[in-house]
């Protein structure tokens, strides 16, 4: 099988690392060969942050280039236009639509694009915008975000619900468990 | 497994029992991995230096022992690793030295494995987790038989990717008595004279090792119009573009070289082609064999290569994304909500003081719209160059010029600047914040926060006692959530005819420990939409509709923006009056 490729973006400190440990997991129980790469120190400061989730019969670089992602996900609004250039022809797009204002434009030196959603459709991208950021509230924690949009995701996969929920089972700590089954339902059939 | 974390396994595996590193990005991780196995002695040394000097240490004690650091921190262990060359091992002794290409978390993306060459030691270089844990093995049993300290090499892209290794059983290794052997350890002129010719012997027989050495391997290729010599990282981005189309020698110990190994494959092509990221160590090694290729003549010397890079430069098809026509912000990092260090570059801003920088979250306070940081070198800089711009610009300075370090960096280099100030007699004021913890690598403890890496009590340095022991009769703390205080430090000190010293302290915001009042929140009635509170570039605090407005998922109620508004539009617990 041809190397697939999921990128998933935010703003630092957003729950991006315990997303790609998921999938990662999922996909090593699913026998492929799987790199996960994850960029740590200052730009984790709330600055853009990537995670890069390859799988195939055989990964080689732990990149995604330009041109190459099956998949973005996306905790913020301005972070999946921000990636879009790495998003394939064909690709999809699973997004918050939450709005996070980065320091230039809090400052007043820049503004942040509106409509975002529907530029990015109009270049051609498939676009799945949900506002995650309630579905994780409804679910018990803002901080659920992260599995909410897993959980969006999962609906492209060809991978059966158990499946997903045994990975979580397996990197989400006992006590938070049901919240995050919640949430991970909830982005499902949203 | 990631990298980092595989690294940590072949120490494990290896039978490596001591550790002693200093944290730094992309490296920091092996140590926090590390000291999860109960049979691994580990600890955050002061600095890189101290960490080597104590790998060394327990070498020559006979344990096998490892000391991790990112690139920049060699240089900072240069000097023991130049000289460990020439006394040899014991045990086992590796250096795991990540470089970060492309600066995610770096002051420079300078290559490590020019000291490979010019300490004369062995460099291994992993290209992913499974050869990071491998060669962390092998790197030990390189150490012993050849009696040499051993370089691991890795970089951001193998130190924080994950991918998937095979582990083993941990391995008692070699009993290693230590016995008194001054010819060898003791680096004296008479005895130094007698060791270089060992190290240059070293080197040829290493050389010879490599020619054989299973990690140098040849890959065939159908098209043998273009044969790539590469290693690491790049050669997953060629094996990602070229699969097994063209020949590949790849290197997975890049100093000594296969000279013989080189030259065979070199003639079995057409053309010859190096990829390597940032300079052109391989290349250069190979022209110097007087081999024809390609190489940084086609390839950048900056950043990190890519699949797409390294296609576009072999000619090779490769995609190039869409984009949007709307410019898209930049999101450059920030200091946090609630970092104790925005006060005091607040403070600094408004007092319109030259201030001179140094390593970590707090170098932040050199952006917009604090911009409040006029200079970032290395470790220590800040302390030992104020001193020079004073004794440069005198008075005028004197009185408008700080250093500010932070905690951990101040016990890594801070000290010896200290010293400087407080012996050649400058009137300087340095400013060390004390948020009571490493915070840009991820929260490590150190020298001054009282407890060691696994969290257990241990010995803690009082920075004030420290400071006046060193002849500082000005020292004081300020809590940099009350601007007032900060105020009245700042101005007090650069007034001061006498050299001073503030600690500006409060923990880190992000510490789980610290407890966070509720957030606050902005009376719409009130506010003007004066953005005085905007002044202190927190990312909890936008304008909408003309007035501010507080995002409650991030504030900590540290009551900061309250201080600076003059229509008392912030209400909530955490305000002050």
């Amino acid at each position: 099988m041809k190397t697939k490729n999921i990128m998933i973006v935010g703003v630092g400190g957003q729950g991006s690392l315990l997303a790609s440990k998921l999938l990662g997991r999922l996909l090593l129980d699913e026998g492929y060969d799987v790199k996960v790469s994850e960029v740590h120190g200052m730009s984790q400061r709330g600055g853009s942050v990537v995670t890069y989730v390859r799988y195939g019969d055989r990964v080689a670089s732990s990149l995604i280039d330009l041109g190459e992602a099956d998949f973005i996900v996306s905790f913020e609004l301005l972070e999946a236009a921000r990636w879009l250039p790495y998003l394939k022809p064909d690709g999809q797009i699973v997004t918050s639509t939450q709005q996070i204002d980065p320091m230039p434009v809090i400052t007043g030196a820049a503004k942040y694009p509106e409509n975002l959603v529907e530029k990015m459709r109009a270049a051609g991208a498939k676009v799945d915008a949900l506002d995650c950021l309630a579905l994780a509230e409804e679910a018990g924690s803002s901080k659920a975000v992260n599995i909410v949009l897993l959980g969006r995701l999962s609906h492209y996969f060809g991978v059966g619900e158990e499946k997903w929920l045994a990975a979580l089972e397996a990197v989400v700590p006992p006590k938070f468990l049901e919240l995050n089954k919640k949430a991970f339902a909830l982005g499902r059939n949203a | 497994m990631l990298g980092n974390a595989a690294v940590a396994r072949g120490l494990y595996e290896a039978g490596c029992s001591v550790v002693s590193s200093y944290p730094g990005t992309p490296s920091t991780e092996i140590t926090e991995e590390a000291v999860k196995f109960d049979e691994i002695y580990c600890e955050w040394a002061p600095n890189e230096k101290v960490a080597l000097e104590t790998a060394f240490g327990a070498c020559l004690g006979g344990k096998r022992a490892f000391c991790g650091m990112k690139h920049v921190g060699l240089n900072v262990a240069a000097d023991p690793l130049f000289t460990m060359s020439y006394t040899g091992v014991n045990a086992g002794l590796v250096l795991g030295v990540a470089d970060d290409a492309g600066m995610h978390s770096s002051q420079n993306e300078q290559d490590s494995r020019h000291y490979a060459r010019a300490a004369k030691v062995p460099m291994l270089e992993p290209s992913d987790s499974a050869e990071a844990l491998q060669f962390a093995k092998l790197a030990f049993e390189l150490s012993e038989s050849f009696d040499t300290p051993v370089l691991l090499k890795m970089c951001t892209r193998v130190s924080h990717s994950q991918s998937v290794v095979e582990t083993g059983e941990r391995t008692a290794p070699p009993e290693k008595p230590y016995e008194k052997n001054i010819a060898k350890y003791v680096m004296m002129p008479g005895n130094a004279i007698r060791r270089h010719p060992v190290v240059e012997a070293r080197t040829k027989k290493l050389a010879e090792w490599a020619e054989t050495a299973e990690i140098n391997r040849i890959e065939p290729g159908e098209d043998k119009k273009l044969g790539i010599i590469t290693s690491s990282t790049s050669y997953q981005y060629v094996k990602e573009v070229c699969g097994d189309r063209f020949p590949i020698l790849k290197l997975g110990m890049v100093w000594p070289l296969p000279e013989k190994k080189i030259r065979e494959f070199a003639a079995s092509v057409s053309l010859l082609c190096v990829v390597e990221e940032l300079d052109g160590f391989l290349e250069g090694c190979c022209r110097e064999m007087g081999l024809a290729l390609t190489g940084k003549d086609v390839f950048p010397l900056e950043g990190e290569l890519s699949q797409n890079l390294v296609a576009e430069k072999l000619g090779l098809p490769h995609e190039t994304g869409r984009t949007l026509e709307e410019p898209i912000p930049a999101r450059p990092p920030v200091m946090c909500a609630g970092c104790p260090h925005r006060g005091l570059f607040y403070t600094l801003a408004k007092n319109k003081c030259t201030v001179l920088g140094d390593i970590g979250c707090y170098t932040l306070g050199a952006v917009a719209p604090l911009a409040a940081m006029e200079m970032t070198l290395c470790m220590g800089a800040s302390v030992s160059a104020l001193h020079g711009f004073n004794k440069a610009q005198g008075e005028a300075a004197e009185s408008r010029t700080v250093a500010v370090i932070g905690d951990s960096t101040f016990m890594h280099s801070g000290m010896t600047g200290l010293a400087n100030i407080a012996y050649n007699q400058s009137n300087s004021t340095v400013i060390i914040l004390d948020n009571s913890i490493t915070g840009m690598t991820g929260h490590q403890q150190n020298p001054t926060t009282g407890y060691n890496i696994k969290g257990d009590p241990a010995g803690k340095i009082d920075l004030e006692a420290l400071c006046r022991a060193m002849g500082f009769a000005r020292v004081r703390v300020v809590d940099p959530y009350d601007l007032a205080a900060c105020d009245r430090a700042v101005k007090e000190e650069l007034a001061a005819k006498e050299p001073s010293v503030i600690i500006s302290r409060r923990p880190c915001a992000l510490l789980k420990y610290v407890r966070h009042k509720p957030p606050l929140s902005v009376d719409a009635e009130k506010c003007k939409g004066c953005k005085s509170c905007m002044r202190i570039g927190c990312p909890a605090i936008s304008m909408r509709d003309g007035k501010a407005c507080i995002d409650a998922t991030q504030c900590v109620g540290c009551g900061v923006c309250a201080q600076l508004c003059h229509f008392d539009a912030f209400c909530g617990a955490g305000k002050e009056e």
